[in-house]
Order: C-alpha cells, then structure tokens, then sequence
C-alpha cells in the first residue's frame, strides 16, 4: 500500500502555509515564537484552519464525567475538555504545526519579498559529501549490492561448470559479494558570520533589548537560509567593549557611557583574526539607541567604517532602537557619512511593531 | 498470525458471535495512520483535512502520546487493521475486539441501513471527486468540498428509520372549492352546509393550500438534501453534496451507537481473552493494556469504560433477575443488595439489548440509580465566578438528563430549513431548535457564510443568544445579527 495520503498532508502543509505567511507580520513581531524553537523546526500556533460547523458553544454545555469530587470541586487539569460529546471529541485546541526553519525562512522571504542573497566568495570554502560510484568486492553488508552479487556467482558457477540448466540454483559464496564503493567529492560551500554588536548602557531597557532579540532571530533564520555553517558571534559594549556569548548578550545590563567606537575597533579585529573576507560572508549588525559619547568618537566610528570595516563586509547594518533616553543622533551622522553607501543598511525601529520593516529594510539589500 | 486468528475466531463463534467475513490485514504503523485518517477506508477523496487528521496521528505516535491499536471498517466483508508491531497477545486481544464490533454492526438495528459495500463506494467517491479536480482544478473543488464538509452535520439522523416525506403527485395545483357535504336536496342545503361553515372549510382549504406552496412544506431536518433539490448548483457541485451526504449518513449510526459499540466490544474481548485464549505467560501484558482501555483520567467520562460497565451490569441484573415489578416495587435496602433469583438470563439479555438499542435508548432504559452510584457518576460544567470547569452535580436525575441530552442528535445542534423563500425574496431561513445550550457563535457564523456560497442568496439562521431570540444573517458580505421576538 502506498502512502496516498501524501498528497492531501501537502496538501494541507501548503494551507499551513498560507495561513503562516498571511500571520506573519503577528509572528514576526511577538518574541514568544523563539521561545517555541526547536533544533531545526518551530512549533507554530495556526489560527482556524478546522471546518466550521453549527455546534454548541462549550462553556454552556458542560458534560458527564466520572471519579471523586463534590459539586462546586473545581476539575482538575484536562478534566472535562473533549469528554463526553459519545466519539465526538474534537477537541478544542489550537492547532500548533511544526514548521522547518528552512521552510519559515522561505515564507518571509516571499512575504518580504526580499531579494536572495548573493553570496561572496563562491567556491572558497570546500566541504566534501559523499558519493556512490562504484563496486567494490568488500564492504559493509548494508551495501550489498545483490544484483552484481548474483551476477558474480552466475559468472562463477558456469566457469567451473557448477551451474546447470536443469537446476537453476544459484548460491553466491564470500568472495562473489559484491558492494557499493563511494568517494568523497569535494563540496564547494560558502560561509557567513553574523557579528553582532549592541550598545548595554543603561539607557537600553528591556524592550529595546526584546527587539533585538527578535530581530536577530529572523535575521538569523533568513541568513542560514542562504549560508551553511552560519556563526554568530556577540559584541556589547557601553564605554568599553567585549566579545560575550548569546546568553550574556541579551542580559547584561551595565550603567555609564557610550562608546561606539570600541564595538567598531572589536569587530574590525574579529574579522582581521577569524574571518579573512577572501573565504567569508561578515554581517555586522549593531544596535543602539542612538547615543554616542562625543561627535569626536562618532567620527572614529565613521572612520572605522570606511577603512576597516565595510571593505570587507557584505553589508553592515545598523538599527537605532527608539529609546525614551537617547537623542537619536547616531543615525543621522550615519546617513551623512556612510548611508549612501552600497553595503549599508540603516534602520529606525520605533518599536516591536516596527520590526517587521526593519528586516526588509535590512535585508532588502540581497547582499 | 493465522493460527491466533483461527482460534480467536472459533471462540468468538462459540460464544454466539454473528459477524460478517472479516478479512485483517497487518499494517506498519505509518500506514494504519493513514487508514486512520481516511476514517478507516483506505481510498477516500482527496482533501486536506485527511492530511490535518494524519499530520495529528502521526505527531501522537512519534511523541509517544498515542497509537492506535486497531480498526474495522463496517463492511462486509468488513476489514479490520492490525498494527504491525503489536505483540502477540496485543494482537489476539485486538481480534477478539473486533469480532465483537463486526457482531454488532451487523446485528444492531441502527445499521440496517447502511451500505455494507461502502468500500467500494467510497474507492468510486474518491474517483469521481478526483476527475472533478483534474477537469475544474484542485483549489475550486477542495473549495467546493469545504464548504459542503461545513454542513455534513445538516442531516437528518433519524430518517433512515422514519419513512417522512409525504408522497407527492395528486396534488393539483388550481385552487380547490369548498363542496360542503353532499345533499340530493336543495332546500336542505343552507342547514346541513350553513354559509359559514363552508366559508370556514374554504379558508382552510386556503390556508392548505399556501401551506402546500411553502418549501419545505414542513421544516426540513436534512439540510443537505433540501440544499441539493433546491439550491442552483451546478452538476458537479450537486454531485461533491450527495457524496458528503452519502458519507454523512454511513458515518451517522457508528456515533449514535459509540458507547454500546466500544462497551460491546471490550465485554467480548475481555470474555474471550479472560476465559478462552489467554496463555498465562501473557497475563501481565494483557491486564496492562486492558487496563489501559478501561482508564479513566480523574473525571473523564471514556465510553469504553461506560459502556462495558453497563453491559456488565445488564448481564448481572437480568441473571438475577434484578428488574421488572417486583424488584422495582421492593423497598428494602437489604432485600435489594442480596436479591438474586438465579434466573440465569444476563447473556440472552446483552444479546437482544446489542440489536434494538443505540446510545440514547440503551442510557434511557439501563442506566439506573445504583449504576450511577457506584460509577460515580457527574454532571460539570463551566463556572464564569471561578473561571473553571467544576464539578456541578451527583443527582441521578440531572446526569441522566445531561447524558441523554448530549446523546441525542448526535450531540449536535438541531438545526432544521423552515423556508427556502423567506421574506418572499428568495433567502434561506434556518430555524436552531434551541434546547438550553446555546450555538458557538463564532462557528455559526462562518458556517452561515458557507451556506450562503451554496445557496447563493442571503441565509438566515433564528436562535437564542444569552436568552433572546436573535435572527443572523449573512448577505454575502456583511454578517447581522437582529433581536427578535420568538
């Protein structure tokens, strides 16, 4: 019997889809989502994709059960929800479907419209992938090939005269087994690193920070989307900066001043050290609110920039998140020096809702 | 495989076990999930919503939550699927299972009806749904289907067994005279046929006659067939309706009969695994799994569990002979618990309740006060003070009532057409025939709306919102709703 139903379950997936790209925007914008990240897929909760019938609103009806409690006990945790109704529990969940990130990252390109991402570098990075070319006559029995098996003891037993006509049975010995051989073949892959920088001083609070978070997620998504091996790597800093890992990055809050350019010094190191730009894709992404120490550490921002950094990058971008403390100036210095620039993206994210625009704008670019 | 199922065969038949030929077929797992989705067929139509159902099944088993042991197709020969990796006594337990549904699908009345080669009806279904896809495009049917699976509750679950539609014909269509009665004598007629009397005969003849020119004449309980006689559908659209329809009312006496059916056949895999076919090796793993059917989470009402209890509890009565007037009239409680005239009757009973029963009338007739004290039994129901689910009541009276009323229809809303020319404009109007429970507002309306793509004029539905008649309406565009005095 073959699985027919494969067809109605694409079927479906396709209507998952749909319902997933049309809700998108509410996706994109709520952080609960990435809590729901699995290691390659995402649960989502899809709203109304059941068949609609006349039925009786549930609170009213209530139902017949069965064990311990007085009347007036409250049910405990799953009692009463789909009993009764004889065989027709249809229960009343939320319909959550599993979606690939792959699959996620799919839609929101689609749905962005966002241009796909060339990458540099091409044919740099080689990887190897397996491949089968031949026979060999020894091998793991997984790979038996039985056709050449039987081929070789056929062969065997009409040359020692063994085979017969009138008894046509063949028996394949040791030697005549034969088994599938492979190669390495070298996989030409390109590789991307997403450097992340983010100003902690005391004036980015916890919303300012949530926005990050969920735009370095879909950020995330959409570049491993066109990269295999994706790394990421996370810079914070206030008057100082330092190279931290993802869980620090989000949760360190520190008080004082606002350097940006020691973000900008750190990053040009990492890429000098670990990321030669002839083999890699570097992303830097830095958010702040705005807010820099002096119009002079601004223009070695700007300095950094030209020199060290964007030569040597596929893009760099920087979100302002708004901030009821910062002044906001840091862009508009951006937008004169560097914005007109090819590999630069600037982005105001005003709030959660923002987002959304903020990730085309980015990533609009397709670098 | 064979041997066990010669055996569990043999016993079922010396039981007194009527099935049909039942042929079992072993499936893995990913396939039985399939046949699951299908309902059980292996071919049906195509549509998403088989793949939501296997999408579902599929996910219950790879976390663990959920398997399905077996499933038997009423049909004869009916087919019964087995799950490859069952154990062997899994396996003779899901037989003997299965011999008691294929016993009671083909005795009990409320199958009589049903088309035991739905099979091949539904393989036939599957084919002419799938050449609409190829001539009309996939979307526009699955659209089609949609809306059409939105109303597969719009049927009338009793009519297979009540013969209501008057037969139609003789009726002319001009209008007829009052005659009066018949008299040779003129100067008798003003007294025998006084003019108000035939003034009063010839307005209801009158009002017949209106009547007769309403459609329906009376409310139509069978949505879905009405919409097919009088909706402007287009062939292909008239034929997806018959099909649900058709598919609606196979699957219509397997829910009506839920808790006799799996009680039914739970009592005979109990009976014959426990007395005949089990081996004591396999005690533990029986007792494990039985147990396992029987469960009941704190609270949860399983209609195995209820179902088997009840047929136990027949068999005990009537082989002492626990009912009739005596028993009845008998006050005393001692002389109640100790009765027992050794009458030896409870098998022959089961056997005739498994043919004249379903769900409604089994509950109705068998479930008494001791039954449902000692299954502790409850009512609950949603508190808005406490924003729960509470325990509400033990009172027999009130869990029969509760039980009866989520039984009857189906558990569904009655839902009947009163005209198909309301307001002389050509829309449809719906009567809820509301009995306590309100209707879930939100999925009444988008089921309102895919009436209306079928009727293609205004539908109208009359119910009772929070106490008050309401009339909703879709026009196509815009849902209303407007109080109305009822």
């Amino acid at each position: 019997m073959s699985l027919k139903i494969k067809q109605d379950h694409a079927r479906f997936r396709d209507i998952v889809r749909g319902r997933i790209k049309n809700n998108l925007r509410k996706y994109v914008q709520k952080g609960e989502m990435i809590g729901r990240k699995g290691k390659d897929f995402i649960t989502i909760p899809v709203p109304t994709i059941d068949i609609p019938h006349f039925r009786f609103g549930e609170k009213q009806q209530g139902g017949v059960a069965q064990g311990d409690g007085q009347p007036g006990d409250p049910l405990s945790a799953g009692q009463g929800d789909g009993t009764g109704q004889a065989g027709q529990g249809e229960g009343h969940h939320l319909l959550e479907v599993d979606v690939s990130l792959d699959e996620l990252a799919e839609i929101l390109g689609e749905e962005l419209q966002l241009p796909r991402i060339e990458p540099r570098g091409r044919d740099r990075i080689v990887t190897t992938k397996l491949k089968y070319t031949g026979i060999s006559p020894s091998g793991p029995e997984s790979l038996r090939h039985f056709k050449r098996t039987y081929k070789q003891a056929l062969r065997r037993q009409i040359a020692s005269g063994a085979y017969s006509w009138k008894k046509p049975v063949i028996v394949p010995m040791r030697e005549d087994r034969r088994y599938r051989t492979w190669k390495q073949v070298p996989l030409p892959e390109t590789n991307a690193v997403v450097i992340y920088m983010m100003d902690v001083s005391g004036s980015m609070g916890d919303e300012q920070k949530e926005v990050v978070r969920i735009e370095s997620f879909w950020i995330d998504t959409w570049l491993r989307r066109h990269y295999k091996g994706l790394e990421t790597r996370y810079v914070i800093h206030d008057a100082v900066a330092r190279e931290v890992d993802r869980e620090t990055f989000f949760h360190t809050r520190e008080s004082g001043g606002t350097m940006i350019s020691s973000a900008y010094k750190l990053c040009r190191e990492i890429i000098d050290t670990d990321y030669g730009a002839a083999a890699w894709n570097v992303y830097p992404f830095h958010f702040s609110d705005g807010d820099n120490w002096s119009a002079d550490d601004t223009r070695l921002c700007v300095d950094l920039l030209r020199t060290g950094i964007l030569p040597n990058v596929n893009l760099f971008c920087y979100g302002q998140v708004e901030s009821p403390y910062g002044s906001g100036q840091f862009i508009k210095d951006l937008r004169e020096t560097v914005g007109p620039q090819e590999n630069v993206a600037l982005s105001e994210i005003a709030d959660k809702e923002a987002i959304y625009g903020s990730i085309k704008q980015f990533l609009g670019k397709g670098k | 495989m064979h041997d066990i199922r010669v055996q569990v065969e043999r016993y079922a038949r010396e039981y007194g076990l009527d099935f049909f030929e039942t042929v079992f077929e072993v499936l893995g797992f990913d396939e039985i999930n399939m046949v699951a989705a299908y309902g059980g067929f292996p071919n049906r139509y195509p549509h998403w919503r088989f793949g939501m159902e296997y999408d579902r099944l599929s996910k219950g088993y790879e976390y663990g939550l959920s398997k399905i042991y077996e499933m038997v197709i009423n049909n004869d020969p009916s087919y019964a699927y087995l799950l490859e990796s069952n154990m062997d006594v899994d396996q003779k337990l899901v037989m003997a299972h299965v011999y008691g549904h294929v016993d009671f699908f083909k005795n009990n009345f409320m199958f009589r009806h049903t088309n035991r080669k739905m099979m091949d009806q539904m393989a036939n279904h599957a084919t002419r749904v799938r050449r609409y896809q190829d001539r009309l495009g996939v979307e526009k049917v699955e659209e089609f289907i949609d809306r059409g699976l939105s109303l597969e509750n719009l049927i009338d679950y009793q009519s297979p067994y009540v013969k209501r539609r008057a037969e139609r014909g003789d009726r002319a269509d001009e209008p007829q005279l009052a005659r009066g009665l018949k008299t040779d004598r003129e100067y008798m007629q003003d007294y025998i046929n006084p003019p108000e009397f035939l003034e009063e005969q010839q307005r209801r003849l009158d009002e017949a006659a209106q009547r007769a020119r309403k459609v329906p004449e009376r409310p139509e309980r069978d949505v879905l067939l009405f919409l097919l006689e009088h909706a402007p559908l287009e062939d292909w659209e008239r034929d997806v309706l018959a099909i649900l329809r058709d598919e609606a009312y196979y699957f219509a006496p397997q829910g009506q009969t839920k808790i006799m059916n799996e009680g039914w056949a739970t009592y005979w895999h109990s009976t014959i695994m426990t007395q005949k076919a089990l081996t004591a090796a396999e005690l533990i793993d029986y007792a494990d799994h039985h147990s396992g059917t029987l469960a009941t989470s704190p609270g949860q009402l399983n209609p195995y569990k209820l179902g088997v209890e009840l047929w136990r509890d027949i068999e005990d009565r009537w082989n002492k002979g626990r009912f009739g007037k005596d028993y009845e009239d008998c006050d005393s409680y001692e002389e109640r618990r100790g009765w027992d005239r050794k009458l030896g009757l409870g098998r022959e009973k089961i056997f005739e309740v498994r043919k004249h029963y379903n769900d409604v009338t089994f509950i109705d007739e068998f479930l008494t006060l001791e039954f449902c004290l000692a299954q502790r039994l409850f009512t609950y129901g949603y508190s808005e003070k406490h924003q729960r689910w509470e325990v509400l009541e033990r009172d027999f009276k009130k869990v029969k009532e509760k039980l009866l009323h989520m039984l009857t229809n189906f558990g569904q809303p009655t839902i009947a057409v009163e005209d198909g020319n309301f307001e002389n404009r050509g829309e449809l109007l719906l009567i809820h025939k509301h009995d306590g429970v309100d209707l879930k507002l939100d999925y009444a309306r988008d089921t309102l709306a895919h009436v209306e793509r079928i009727w293609r004029r205004p539908v109208n539905l009359v119910t009772r919102v929070d106490g008050r008649g309401t009339l909703m309406r879709f026009d196509g565009r815009e849902h209303s709703d407007r109080k109305i005095e009822l």
